[in-house]
C-alpha cells in the first residue's frame, strides 16, 4: 500500500454542526383553490339569498385561503326542503344495496383523492400534515367504507326490529377534525337511508365543500347531500328549528350543546351530541414507561391537544413521578412546532384566534392559582396562531387547568397513590368521554376500565379510532355513539315493530 | 362474408397459489356448452393437484386471517370491481352455460359478493360479544377462521352459486381450495382470471377443474382440511363424504335449497359456518 | 477474574455492579409495550430527510460504519481490498470520509491492522465463539485476547443467550464481565442477537444487563440468523442507553448489524438515535452502523443528491 493511502485521511467537516432536518413541504399545488364557494343544495353550487360570503384563513399564517358562502333562513329552508324532498323520492325507498354502493363510491374517491383531501385540511385547520395524511383523510375514507357495509344488512344490527331511517339529519361538524367529522356523521346517516344537511364549523368549511365535490364525482341523487356554510351558532340554530329535520347531530362545546338541546326540546326531534371532554390518563409505576410517556405525549398534543378526548389530566402514581415528569420534559422538548405543511412537523397551529385566547387565559389561571409551568423553548412563527407544549405540576383539582377544557396543548398533572384513588379522582368531573390507562398487569387494566364513568377507555394506548369501534362520551361529554354498530341507532327508528 | 381474423382462444387452467398451472398429469377434458358446442379443454385436476393446492391454501392461510379485518373486505370489494369490469366475458360463458339470463346471473354475483365484502368487519360485533359470568372476570367470545376449506362448487349456477359459496368462506379469513362445476367450469376459470388480477394473495382462492366424482374423496378425507362445503356434491357421494370428513371432524357446510337469486341465499351464518367461537376470560382486579 | 463490574455514576462515584445485581437489573428493567414501541419507531421512520439533511445524514452513515465481511470463505485478498475500500470509499472523491472500522474474523487481524495502521479507520474484531457463542467459556475468553494481542482496536463478542433465556443472569453476567476483562483497553459491543430473544422485554433486560457488565457498545446482531436489526429492536435498546445514561452517567453506545443495506435504512436508524438519545450520539463514537452492501447504497444516494440523477450499480466498485 502507498504512502498516500497509509496517512490520516482529512476527514473534511460536514456543513452543519449538528443535524437539522431540512425544510420538507408537502406541495400546495394539488389543491385547486376557488376564490370563492356557493351553497351545495339539491346536487347543485346556489348562491345564498343572502349575497354575503365570509372569508376563510389558513391559521398557520393568516392568509385567506377563499370567500365561503353565508347561508341565511331562507337559504336554510331551501336545503331543508330539497332533503326532505329527496328522502321521499329518492333515497328512503332505494335498495340498502344500492345505497351501500354509492357510499363505497365515496370511500374509493377519499382514497383516490387522499393527498388533495390531506393538503387542504392542514391548509384550513392548521393540524401536521402528517396526521391529516396518516390519519384524519384515511379514517374518513375507512369510516365510510364500513357503514356502506351496514346499509343492506340493517336488519342483522338490531335483531328482532324492522329499522327505518327518520328523514332528513342536520349535522353540525366542528372544526377540530373537519372531514374526518363530516365522514362520522354522514356515513352512517346516508347508510341507514336518511338524507343529510351538514354544517361544517366556518372556520374550517373547505374539505367539507370538497366532499360535496366528491359527492357530485360519486353521483349521489340530488338532495341526498347538501353542504350549508354559515359564521357562528346562526346557521346551525335555524337548521335544528326547521321543521324538516328529524334528527339533528352535533359534535362542539358543551356550552352550544346545551343550548341546542334547550332549542329543540318538545320537538320531537332526535338529538345526539358529542361535547367536550377533560380525560384522565392514569399511570402507574408498572406501566410499560416509555410506550406510556409516547402514549401520554399523542393524548395531549397530537391535533394540537383540541381534541375532545384529549389525555388533558396526566395522574401519575407518585412512586414514579420524578421519572415521569423527567422523562416528559425531555420529550416536549423533541416535538417540532411550525410549518403544518412540512412533513416533519408534530405539532401545529391553533386553529382561530378566539381558541388561542381562551388557551391563553387558562394557562394564565394556572400560573396564577400555583401551579407550576414548564415549556420547551422552540421558535414560534411571527404569524398565525401558535402556542407552545406546555405541562403543569404542582396541580390540584380544584384548579381552573384541571377542570375546565383547555382544548389546546396544555397538560395538567397531578398525582395519586392507590388504585381507588385514581379511580375517584379521574371521575370527579363533568365530562366522561375518555380515560387512558397505563399500567402492565391486565387485571388491573380490567378493574380500572370498570369503574372509569367514560364512553371511551384506551388501555396502554390513546386516541385510537376505528370505524367500527363506537366512540361517545358519559355525562356532560354527549350521548349518543359514532361508529360500530352503535352508531347505526342514532340514525334509526326501532319502534317501528318486530321484524 | 364472415370476418378473416382468426380469435385466440383462452386456455382454461388450474388456479393456484396465484398462479396458472397445467395439471400435473397434463390430462385435460372437453367442455361443452349447453346445446353441444366444444367450448374449451378445461385441465383434468388430479389428486396431486389437489394435494398441492391444499399445501398451498394451509401456507397462505395465516397470513390472511392476521390481515386486519376492514383490508379484507376491501380486497373482497376490489374484485368486484374487476368482475364488473370483465362482466362481457362472464356473460358469455353463463350464456354458454345456459343460462336464461346471464345478465341478471353477473349482476347478482357481483352484488353478492359486495354483499359479503362489507361483513368482514361485522361478523365479530353481531355474532361475537362479551359473555356476564358469575365472578369477577371478563370473558369474551371471539369467531376465528377455521382454516382450510374445501369447497366443491354447485355444479349449476356456475357464478352466483360459487360465488355464494366462496365469498362468505374467504371473508372471514379462511383459504380455500374450489372444485368448479364440472359440467360448466369456465366462469370459475374467468373468475381465478379476475382474482389473479385483483389484490387477492396468492393461495388464499386455489381453483380446481376437473371430474367431480374423482376429485371429491381426495378432499373430503384431507386430513389437513377443516372444513368443507358439499353443495355441489353428487347426491349418491353425500354419505361417502360424511364419512370420509369423520377423521378430522371437518365442519360441514351446504347451501340451502332455496332461490340463489334472493336474499335468502346470502347470510352471515354461512359466514359463521366456517368459524369457531374462542372464548377468552382474565381476572377483574386491582 | 474480578466479578465486578464499574461503571461511572452520574454523581462522579463509581456504580459496582455484581453478579448478585444481575437478577435485580434484569427482572426490574421496565415492561416494553410492544404495539407501542413499533409505533414509535414506525412513525419515525416517516421523518423527511431531505436535501442538506440527507447528505449530513449520508456523510455521517459512512463515518459511523463498521464494514464488514464474516464469512468462511474471506481469504487475506478479501480483507485487503475491503480495507482499501474502507480508507476510500470512492476513488474519484476524496470528499468521502472512511468508515469507523472495518469488523472481521479473528484470524484476519493482523492483516487488517498492517493495512490500516496510520489510518482513523479501527480494526473490530468478532470474538469469543461468535456467532453462537457457546464454546467453552476459556475458549472464548482465549479467543478474546488473542484478538486483541494481533491488535484489535474493537472487540465484539456475543451475550450467552442459552444461559440468559435459560434464566441464569447471574452466569450470563460473569461471563461478560469475563470477557470485559479479557478485552483490556479494547472497546467493546456486545451482541444482544435481538432476532432471537422473543420479546422487547428481553431485549431491554439484555441490554441493561451488557451494559452492567461494561460494554462500550451494545450491537443488535450477529447478521448470521434470519432476522437482523430492526427499527423497534434498535429504539428499545436506544431507550435502555437513555435510562442507563441518566442512572449511571456513562454513555453506552448502540449497534446496528444485520440486514442493513439501504440508505433509507440507515437514516431511519440516525432519526432513531437523533430523536430518542439527541445530538450528542450523532457520533461513531457512540453510534455504529454494521454493514457491507449499504456503502455503496450510500454512495449512490449521495452522488444522486449532487448530481439530481437516479444511480446504477456499474459506477462504484466492489472490494
Amino acid at each position: 500500500m502507498s504512502d498516500i493511502e497509509r496517512t490520516t485521511t482529512r476527514v473534511p467537516e460536514p456543513t452543519m454542526p449538528s443535524w437539522e432536518y431540512a425544510p420538507a413541504p408537502e406541495s400546495k399545488e394539488i389543491v385547486r383553490l376557488r376564490d370563492r364557494y356557493e351553497l351545495f343544495v339539491d346536487g347543485r353550487s346556489i348562491e345564498p339569498k343572502t349575497g354575503r360570503y365570509f372569508e376563510t384563513i389558513d391559521p398557520a399564517t393568516e392568509e385567506p385561503l377563499a370567500e365561503v358562502a353565508e347561508a341565511g333562513e331562507e337559504d336554510v329552508d331551501l336545503a331543508a326542503r330539497a332533503a326532505r324532498e329527496a328522502w321521499e323520492t329518492r333515497w328512503r325507498d332505494l335498495p340498502g344495496k344500492e345505497r351501500a354502493k354509492y357510499l363505497y363510491r365515496i370511500s374509493r374517491a377519499l382514497q383516490e383523492r387522499s393527498r388533495e383531501f390531506a393538503v387542504l385540511e392542514t391548509l384550513n385547520n392548521g393540524k401536521p400534515i402528517k396526521e391529516s395524511r396518516d390519519i384524519d383523510v384515511p379514517l374518513a375514507a375507512a369510516h365510510f367504507f364500513y357503514y356502506a357495509g351496514w346499509a343492506d344488512k340493517l336488519e342483522y344490527a338490531f335483531p328482532g326490529r324492522r329499522p327505518r331511517p327518520l328523514g332528513v339529519a342536520a349535522q353540525i361538524t366542528p372544526w377540530n377534525f373537519p372531514l374526518l367529522m363530516c365522514a362520522w356523521k354522514l356515513a352512517p346517516a346516508l347508510a341507514t337511508g336518511n338524507t343529510a344537511i351538514l354544517k361544517p364549523a366556518s372556520t374550517t368549511p373547505l374539505t367539507a365543500l370538497l366532499l360535496a365535490e366528491v359527492v357530485e364525482q360519486a353521483e349521489l341523487p340530488p338532495g341526498v347531500v347538501n353542504v350549508i356554510t354559515g359564521p357562528g351558532g346562526r346557521t346551525g340554530g335555524w337548521l335544528a328549528a326547521h321543521p324538516d329535520i328529524a334528527k339533528i347531530a352535533f359534535t362542539g362545546s358543551t356550552e352550544i350543546g346545551k343550548v341546542l338541546r334547550r332549542n329543540v326540546a318538545g320537538s320531537g326531534k332526535r338529538l345526539t351530541l358529542e361535547l367536550g371532554g377533560k380525560a384522565a390518563n392514569i399511570i402507574f409505576e408498572d406501566a410499560p414507561i416509555d410506550q406510556a410517556i409516547e402514549g401520554i405525549v399523542n393524548g395531549i398534543f397530537f391535533n394540537q391537544g383540541e381534541v375532545c378526548c384529549a389525555g388533558s389530566r396526566l395522574f401519575v402514581q407518585e412512586s414514579v413521578f420524578d421519572l415521569v415528569v423527567d422523562k416528559l420534559k425531555s420529550r416536549l422538548s423533541t416535538l417540532r412546532v411550525g410549518d403544518p405543511l412540512d412533513k416533519n412537523t408534530d405539532v401545529g397551529a391553533i386553529n382561530n384566534r378566539d381558541q388561542l385566547e381562551k388557551i391563553t387565559e387558562l394557562v394564565q389561571s394556572g400560573i396564577d392559582e400555583g401551579a407550576e409551568i414548564f415549556q420547551p423553548d422552540c421558535v414560534l412563527p411571527d404569524r398565525g396562531f401558535w402556542f407552545r407544549p406546555t405541562l403543569f405540576t404542582n396541580v390540584s383539582q380544584s384548579h381552573r387547568i384541571a377542570r375546565e377544557e383547555i382544548f389546546g396543548p396544555v397538560l395538567s398533572i397531578l398525582t395519586f397513590r392507590t388504585p381507588d384513588e385514581a379511580v375517584e379522582k379521574a371521575n370527579n368531573t363533568e365530562y366522561g368521554l375518555s380515560a387512558g390507562i397505563w399500567t402492565d398487569k391486565g387485571s388491573r387494566i380490567l378493574w380500572m376500565a370498570e369503574r372509569m364513568k367514560a364512553g371511551v377507555v384506551w388501555a396502554n394506548t390513546f386516541n385510537r379510532f376505528d370505524p367500527s369501534s363506537p366512540f361517545g362520551g358519559y355525562k356532560e361529554s354527549g350521548f349518543g355513539r359514532e361508529g360500530g354498530r352503535h352508531g347505526l341507532e342514532p340514525y334509526l327508528d326501532l319502534d317501528g315493530g318486530a321484524a | 362474408m364472415s370476418d378473416p381474423r382468426v380469435p385466440v382462444k383462452r386456455t382454461a387452467k388450474l388456479y393456484i397459489k396465484g398462479e396458472f398451472p397445467r395439471s400435473e398429469s397434463g390430462r385435460s377434458y372437453e367442455v361443452f356448452s349447453h346445446d353441444g358446442r366444444l367450448l374449451a379443454w378445461a385441465a383434468r385436476a388430479s389428486r396431486k393437484d389437489l394435494r398441492d393446492a391444499v399445501k398451498v391454501a394451509r401456507a397462505a392461510q395465516p397470513g390472511w386471517a392476521g390481515r386486519i379485518a376492514s383490508n379484507r373486505g376491501q380486497i373482497l370489494y376490489r374484485v368486484a370491481e374487476l368482475m364488473e369490469g370483465r362482466r362481457a366475458q362472464f356473460e358469455t360463458e353463463l350464456a354458454d352455460a345456459g343460462a336464461s339470463d346471464p345478465r341478471r346471473g353477473v349482476d347478482a354475483a357481483i352484488d353478492r359478493w359486495v354483499w359479503y365484502a362489507g361483513w368482514a368487519d361485522k361478523i365479530a360485533q353481531v355474532l361475537g360479544g362479551t359473555n356476564p359470568v358469575a365472578g369477577p372476570y371478563f370473558n369474551f367470545t371471539i369467531p376465528e377462521p377455521t382454516g382450510v376449506v374445501g369447497i366443491v362448487a354447485p355444479q349449476e349456477q356456475s357464478l352466483l352459486g360459487l360465488v355464494s359459496r366462496l365469498a362468505p368462506a374467504i371473508v372471514s379469513g379462511n383459504t380455500v381450495v374450489v372444485l368448479a362445476s364440472e359440467r360448466a367450469p369456465l366462469p370459475a376459470v374467468s373468475l381465478g382470471e379476475v382474482l389473479a388480477t385483483s389484490d387477492v394473495p396468492g393461495g388464499v382462492v386455489n381453483i380446481l377443474t376437473g371430474l367431480t366424482a374423482e376429485l371429491v374423496p381426495w378432499l373430503a378425507g384431507h386430513m389437513d382440511v377443516n372444513a368443507l362445503d358439499v353443495t355441489g356434491v353428487p347426491e349418491d357421494m353425500q354419505t361417502q363424504v360424511e364419512e370420509l370428513a369423520t377423521e378430522n371432524m371437518k365442519r360441514i357446510s351446504r347451501a340451502r335449497d332455496v332461490d340463489p337469486f334472493s336474499d335468502e341465499a346470502q347470510s352471515p351464518y354461512d359466514v359463521t359456518k366456517l368459524m369457531e367461537f374462542k372464548t377468552v376470560w382474565h381476572p377483574i382486579g386491582a | 477474574m474480578s466479578q465486578t463490574a464499574e461503571t461511572q455514576s452520574g454523581a462522579g462515584g463509581l456504580v459496582r455492579y455484581v453478579p448478585r445485581d444481575a437478577v435485580r437489573l434484569v427482572t426490574r428493567a421496565p415492561a416494553v409495550d410492544a404495539v407501542g414501541l413499533e409505533e414509535r419507531a414506525a412513525s419515525l421512520g416517516k421523518r423527511s430527510i431531505k436535501k442538506a439533511s440527507k447528505l449530513w445524514a449520508l456523510d455521517l452513515a459512512i463515518r459511523c460504519m463498521d464494514l464488514t465481511t464474516l464469512e468462511g470463505v474471506d481469504t487475506v485478498g478479501k480483507v485487503e481490498a475491503m480495507c482499501a475500500k474502507a480508507l476510500r470509499p470512492d476513488p474519484l472523491d476524496a470528499t468521502i470520509p472512511p468508515v469507523a472500522a472495518v469488523c472481521i474474523y479473528a484470524q484476519l487481524v493482523p492483516h487488517a491492522v498492517e493495512q490500516l495502521r496510520g489510518s482513523s479507520v479501527k480494526v473490530a474484531s468478532v470474538a469469543g465463539g461468535f456467532p453462537a457463542g457457546l464454546a467453552p467459556l476459556e475458549a472464548r475468553l482465549a479467543d478474546v485476547r488473542q484478538a486483541v494481542e494481533a491488535g484489535a482496536d474493537e472487540i465484539d463478542i456475543v451475550l450467552n443467550r442459552s444461559l440468559f433465556l435459560g434464566g441464569e443472569y447471574a452466569r450470563a453476567f460473569e461471563e461478560l464481565v469475563a470477557a470485559r476483562e479479557a478485552a483490556g483497553d479494547a472497546h467493546l459491543k456486545i451482541i444482544l442477537e435481538t432476532g432471537e430473544l422473543g420479546s422487547y422485554d428481553r431485549v431491554r433486560q439484555a441490554s441493561v444487563l451488557a451494559m452492567a457488565a461494561g460494554a462500550d457498545f451494545i450491537k443488535t446482531s450477529t447478521g448470521k440468523i434470519g432476522i437482523g436489526a430492526t427499527p423497534p429492536s434498535a429504539l428499545c435498546m436506544m431507550e435502555a442507553a437513555r435510562d442507563f445514561f441518566t442512572e449511571t452517567g456513562r454513555r453506552v453506545g448502540v449497534k446496528v448489524a444485520g440486514g442493513v443495506r439501504a440508505s433509507k435504512q440507515a437514516i431511519q436508524y440516525l432519526v432513531l438515535v437523533y430523536e430518542t438519545l439527541g445530538a450528542e450520539w450523532m457520533t461513531p463514537d457512540r453510534f455504529r452502523i454494521g454493514a457491507s452492501s449499504l456503502l455503496n447504497d450510500v454512495l449512490m444516494q449521495i452522488n444522486k443528491e449532487r448530481t439530481g440523477r437516479y444511480q446504477g450499480p456499474d459506477y462504484f466498485t466492489i472490494d
